[in-house]
């Protein structure tokens, strides 16, 4: 194949095949410098900038939702065309006819629509109940097939968060294949895979995969209605960076029309980016200034994404989140780092625009970054709170360097693997039900295996761990079974096609399981291993609190008679859950992150043997429990660092605050400090770090003034925030967590 | 042959206590009692956990991969001469495991045995609190003299110096001691950085737990700025 629009390039196996990562390994020009190159705002982003931070003004003046349109379903050519400021726009695009215009999307579930338009005072229209009266959504389509302890697995919130009435998400689609080929050539593609399964056994699995190809085929060509709607063909490659940017964007904005998952990331678009402003600066159409303001302008309408959700909703996702995540950064197989020009410039634009939540900006680390760009990362952590950072040199050797993370922390080969979000199950509670035996006395449900109660005075461990693992071994089947209806019923009813027609036909499937409350079980273990735990009951017989007497180690504090046992649960936990087979053979994995869920989880658990208060929150993700680390920061993080990446797949979150004063003297010093922090902490081979340096009082200042903090942007778990969005139980939990001080 | 030594807590992550990211263990006991002592807690020379020098060394080993090229341990207190042979016996096992020694001292004892110590230090964090005799009778508890020969004895050794000293309005905020500290700092090429911290009252508490009356309740803490302002006086000196 050869183009026109691809001239200046050097030739490869990316022009005989879809081969982003090859067109970006031959032409991409690795960058070690600083960021003394960059640009700041041209005054045509910062006026634009203005009219969106007024905007972002009026949204927060109504509550959180600027409008709704109830009347449209959401897809790809269903609004007309949105500006902000025609004329002023570089990429052009919005999610529906008005910049923060809500859509409404169903198919995942009505239920959920429904609620979510009565939350802000709307109605969804009756034209759009009448169009769903007889069409079956994902969430009508699970809800028929779940069994009563499904039901009641969900009820008790043993299981919680699971994506049965919303979309999954946490699909990458190779949005740069649009920029690099044209959709007419990913068409193309797409037909011959198509006509290739005619030779195939026709079974259901192969049956499906032909429908989804169809589908896909269709999709893209909406794809290109929706760019025509704005005045742009996409069907050829893109000619120019400005071109590159917008073609990428009109994929993304096509996937986040059509799907509106919990987590709509990005993938890793930064340094392919570069390879068409190197060549744009280089033939002179191009300057820096006009670069940054290209990605300036793409990130400002990243800003904009939005998606309608209900107030329980957002209990679990706190913060009106789209998990936009690019990741930059990261090295290359053959040793170059992936670092270019255009990562400064897309962390750049938490200067140029100032800080916010998204797009979730994650750098991917390793020991062999340049210098000068670990420098300019931490000094960006540090005046912005904006960023997260994940074990480059961990996950490099899985899954290559063409990688990207959904949502938080879930690695994924851009355009080659996808996964089945599953939420988490709570180990906390789970333990709880099996002192118990099989009975939850939150919810007062008997579930799960029935025996009695566990006898005696006091909690011996072998028998409580033997307990124990009865219960995570029938948890985890039943987890496995649920997820795997789930993901049928996605398929059936609220299929990605845009998204999947952005990925290789053969593509490979995780699924992801997750678990909450690591930390609590953890300690509690081992407080009824080394001090002594007395059981308190109820009238009724029932285990509802304890006594807990003498000192025990708590993890995050650099202890292995406690930091194994948490080592040890998820290993067990990832063991079991592979027992049961999965929906399309996908591969088991298991994450360690919560979200803002922590908080509802701890909500519906009753007091645990760790000594902590029923209804009192977890920690977050992997988090020791606030407050238990007596031996400063780095203990803390080598608790978190021996867990396992390969019993934890899907990754493993830590969020870490510090407060300015003690990272160090001055911002020169905190720099240096952070820098080797993360070396240090990613040595241990750990996965994944959010960092905030605040002051709690900061904090509690936006507690009570949230008007005047509007932009105080904040780590919470594997992704940002605006403080003021949380829900004022959240803010509670993030002022009362462990803030790393001087002592 | 290795010692044990008595240890109040262990900070894992000091980055104030010397340059980098640091492991800082802080002993326990003072012979000192200087009225703007925010420790109180390690004074007595009773209590604390015992460690065994080369089992700390070990413990600070799982933190080394933090330090980067300027971090490593550092000890603080309480004051640590007191306890020169663990001390030492550390930071001898510390420089066999690739690590850095820093060691925050008043400089009020200078034997034999503290010498040897010094021999593996890196660095000394020298709190030198007063410009006079008096007032550091009056409000430390010694005279100034060893502290001035420890000085000596280290610009002798060519052990780089961290001067510092803590800033307390009406005592010492004054260009007598500027002049002190610039003579100190002219007669005295190890000292490659000062450090002045301001004075600060928020250990009042910890005075109220232990029972123990805070002396310097009547000081005002010093403005920032003030103490920005002495602070650049000195680094002129050092340049």
């Amino acid at each position: 194949m050869k183009h026109n629009n691809w001239q200046g390039f050097k030739e490869g196996v990316w022009q005989e095949e879809i081969n982003v990562r090859d067109f970006i390994q031959t032409n991409y020009r690795a960058y070690e410098g600083d960021d003394s190159f960059l640009s700041g705002p041209t005054a045509r982003t910062s006026e634009l900038m203005k009219k969106v931070q007024a905007l972002f003004a009026l949204e927060r003046q109504q509550g959180g939702v600027l409008d709704i349109d109830t009347a449209t379903v959401s897809s790809l050519t269903s609004y007309s065309p949105g500006y902000i400021d025609k004329q002023n726009e570089l990429i052009v695009g919005l999610q529906t006819n008005r910049p923060l215009k809500r859509g409404v999307n169903p198919f995942g579930g009505m239920r959920m629509v429904r609620n979510a338009c009565e939350a802000y005072g709307y109605k969804l229209s009756p034209k759009v109940e009448e169009e769903f009266r007889f069409r079956t959504t994902h969430n009508d389509g699970v809800f028929r097939a779940y069994t009563d302890e499904m039901r009641q697995a969900r009820k008790c919130h043993v299981i919680t968060g699971l994506p049965d009435a919303y979309g999954r998400g946490r699909i990458i689609g190779d949005y740069r294949r649009v920029a690099l080929y044209g959709v007419d050539c990913l068409i193309e593609g797409k037909k011959k895979d198509k006509a290739k399964l005619a030779d195939g056994d026709f079974d259901a699995e192969h049956i499906r995969l032909d429908e989804e190809l169809a589908k896909q085929i269709a999709f893209l060509g909406y794809m290109k209605e929706m760019a025509a709607m704005y005045g742009y063909d996409i069907s050829q490659p893109a000619g120019n960076a400005r071109e590159a940017i917008q073609w990428t964007y009109f994929a993304y904005l096509a996937s986040i029309k059509e799907q509106n998952g919990a987590a709509m990331s990005l993938g890793r678009v930064s340094t392919f980016f570069d390879i068409y402003i190197e060549r744009d600066l280089e033939n002179g159409t191009l300057t820096e200034a006009g670069a940054q303001e290209l990605m300036d302008d793409f990130v400002i309408k990243l800003r904009m994404a939005r998606h309608l959700r209900t107030p329980e909703y957002n209990e679990l996702f706190g913060g009106d989140p789209m998990w936009i995540t690019e990741v930059v950064g990261g090295m290359g197989e053959d040793g170059r780092t992936l670092v270019t020009k255009s990562s400064f410039r897309m962390l750049n634009t938490l200067y140029t625009l100032g800080s916010s939540p998204e797009p979730n900006l994650t750098v991917l680390w390793s020991n062999d970054l340049p210098a000068p760009f670990k420098k300019f990362c931490a000094k960006v952590s540090v005046d912005t709170d904006s960023i997260q950072y994940e074990n480059d040199d961990v996950m490099r050797p899985i899954y290559g360097d063409d990688y990207a993370i959904a949502c938080c922390v879930s690695a994924m080969k851009v355009g080659k693997q996808m996964q089945f979000f599953g939420a988490r199950c709570n180990l906390a509670k789970l333990l709880l039900i099996a002192l118990n035996g099989g009975y939850d006395t939150t919810s007062g449900l008997h579930i799960g295996p029935q025996m009695p109660v566990l006898e005696g005075d006091k909690l011996d461990y072998e028998t409580v761990v033997e307990r124990f693992d009865i219960y995570l071994a029938w948890l985890s089947r039943l987890y496995v079974n649920t997820m795997n209806i789930i993901h049928y019923m996605h398929d059936k009813y609220a299929y990605e096609k845009t998204q999947m027609a952005l990925h290789d036909t053969s593509v490979e499937r995780f699924m992801a399981f997750g678990i909450a409350g690591l930390s609590v079980v953890a300690d509690s273990f081992s407080a009824i291993k080394y001090a002594s735990v007395q059981p308190i009951k109820d009238d009724n017989g029932f285990i509802v609190d304890f006594n807990t007497e003498g000192d025990f180690p708590t993890f995050g504090n650099d202890d292995d008679r406690v930091d194994l046992i948490a080592k040890e649960l998820t290993h067990k936990t990832i063991t079991e859950l592979r027992k049961t087979p999965t929906y399309r053979k996908a591969i088991h994995t298991l994450s360690v992150l919560t979200i803002t869920s922590n908080v509802m989880y701890g909500k519906h658990t009753g007091a645990t043997p760790d000594g902590r208060k029923a209804t009192a929150a977890f920690a977050p993700g992997a988090n020791p429990m606030h407050n238990r680390e007596k031996n400063g920061a780095l203990a803390s993080l080598n608790s978190v660092a021996k867990i396992s990446y390969d019993d934890c797949r899907d990754g493993i979150s830590n969020t870490f605050s510090i407060t300015p004063a003690a990272l160090g003297r001055d911002d020169g010093e905190r720099v240096g400090n952070l820098v080797s922090i993360l070396d240090g902490y990613f040595a241990k081979k750990a996965h994944h770090i959010n960092v905030n340096v605040l002051n709690r009082e900061t904090l509690m200042k936006a507690y009570e003034d949230p008007e005047a903090y509007p932009n105080l942007t904040i780590r919470v778990s594997g992704y940002a925030v605006n403080f003021h969005k949380l829900s004022r139980e959240q803010q509670r939990e993030v002022i009362s967590r462990t803030f790393h001080e001087v002592m | 042959m290795s010692q044990a030594g008595w240890v109040h807590s262990i900070q894992t992550m000091g980055t104030l206590d010397g340059p980098g990211v640091r492991f800082v263990v802080f002993t326990q006991g003072c012979n000192l009692r200087c009225g703007c002592c925010h420790n109180p807690d390690t004074w007595e020379r009773q209590g604390g956990i015992q460690y065994d020098a080369v089992e700390l060394a070990e413990r600070a080993t799982r933190y080394r991969e933090y330090f980067g090229d300027v971090g490593g341990v550092t000890v603080s207190g309480g004051e640590p001469l007191l306890q020169a042979g663990f001390v030492k016996a550390f930071f001898e096992a510390c420089h066999e495991r690739g690590m850095n020694t820093c060691l925050d001292t008043s400089g009020s004892i200078l034997d034999d045995e503290v010498k040897v110590l010094l021999s593996v230090t890196d660095r000394v964090l020298l709190d030198i609190k007063y410009p006079t005799d008096e007032q550091y009778r009056a409000h430390v508890g010694c005279g100034i003299d060893t502290p001035l020969a420890f000085l000596d004895y280290l610009n002798e050794q060519g052990i780089a110096t961290t001067l510092r000293q803590v800033i307390i309005p009406t005592l010492n905020d004054n260009e007598q001691n500027i002049a002190f500290l610039k003579e100190l700092i002219a007669t005295h090429p190890c000292i490659d950085t000062v450090e002045l911290l301001p004075f600060k009252k928020i250990c009042t508490v910890k005075y109220e737990q232990l029972g123990l009356p805070f002396r310097f309740e009547g000081y005002d803490e010093p403005s920032q700025t003030m103490v920005a302002r002495m602070q650049a006086k000195l680094q002129e000196a050092i340049l």
